[in-house]
């Protein structure tokens, strides 16, 4: 049974992970959540990518957006680094979301394949 | 895609969020005695004329700039239609909008409740600054749940933590669930 007396446990271990990862988050992940994107999809992806970076305690804050524009692409997840450079990865599913925290977030690799610009050249845009 | 209640109330949560609101009250009313589930959304955002609360369920009005339709309000409105209930929008320029949506809790087409802990979690996810009243009342039992007290326990642990985000998700519908199972 939880109760609001678990947030005092929970508050200390917070802080611990707030050290181990050394000063500000290195990432930003942020999904669309507007009308378009929660129709596509989004509210799993978003529960994934807090779950996981719960459980991994991934170096990124997991955020949100309205719409961009890009509705048929829903869900969006975009990540953005330190140095303000981002990555638009599209159509993304739970798994890819998994996917995109272990390889983008805790190796540095771009995940080209499931980004918008491989998704228009698919498309022959 | 609009398969439960949760889900049309996130639409309307996000359009307060939009609206630049500090504080927002979202009440459930699950009542089996007046066979009603009724929901409402306050908030102290930007507001809106009487002008635009009469176009507000269009598909056609939306505050946004990115593309031309809006539809969570109209999707609402709709629903209370089809399933014998009420929708209501109250609305000030500068105070705040209400807005208000029932439906006939044992009618057939009515939606099941959904995952409340989820659109909770995901509403204090997209903003930390804006802090939530959470009310769940049955015909004999009520949880409330409040952010600011929350924020209060953390004390400067961000609730935005991915694992307290989770333990409100848990927490939420842990008690809710509790109240409903009470209720017989």
């Amino acid at each position: 049974m939880k109760s609001l007396e678990d947030l005092k446990k929970m508050r200390e271990e917070a802080l611990k992970k707030v050290e181990m990862r050394e000063g500000d988050k290195e990432y930003r992940v942020v999904v669309g959540m507007a009308t378009c994107g929660i129709a596509a999809g989004a509210r799993p992806v978003l529960n994934r990518l807090v779950e996981e970076t719960a459980e991994k305690n991934y170096n990124c804050a997991v955020t949100q957006t309205g719409c961009i524009g890009m509705c048929v692409y829903e869900p969006i997840v975009e990540v953005y680094g330190k140095d303000g450079e981002h990555t638009t990865y599209v159509k993304v599913t739970p798994d890819m979301a998994t996917e995109i925290l272990e390889k983008h977030i805790g190796q540095g690799e771009i995940i080209e394949e499931y980004t918008v610009e491989a998704a228009r050249s698919g498309q022959g845009e | 895609m609009m398969e439960d209640l949760a889900m049309h109330i996130l639409e309307i949560l996000m359009n307060s969020i939009h609206a630049c609101a500090k504080n927002i009250k979202f009440i459930v009313q699950d009542s089996t005695i007046n066979d009603k589930i009724s929901m409402s959304v306050e908030d102290d955002g930007k507001g809106m004329s009487s002008e635009q609360v009469q176009k507000i369920s269009s598909p056609f009005m939306t505050g946004r700039s990115t593309r031309k339709v809006g539809l969570g309000v109209a999707f609402l409105k709709g629903l209370t239609e089809q399933c014998n209930g009420d929708f209501l929008v109250e609305s000030e320029v500068g105070k705040g909008t209400r807005v208000l949506a029932s439906v006939q809790k044992s009618f057939i087409d009515t939606p099941p409740m959904g995952n409340l802990g989820e659109i909770i979690m995901e509403c204090i996810q997209a903003n930390e600054e804006i802090d939530y009243i959470f009310h769940y009342m049955t015909d004999t039992n009520e949880f409330v749940f409040n952010t600011k007290e929350i924020k209060k326990e953390l004390d400067g642990v961000s609730i935005l933590e991915p694992s307290i985000l989770l333990w409100i998700k848990d927490y939420v519908n842990q008690q809710v669930n509790m109240i409903k199972e009470d209720e017989g």
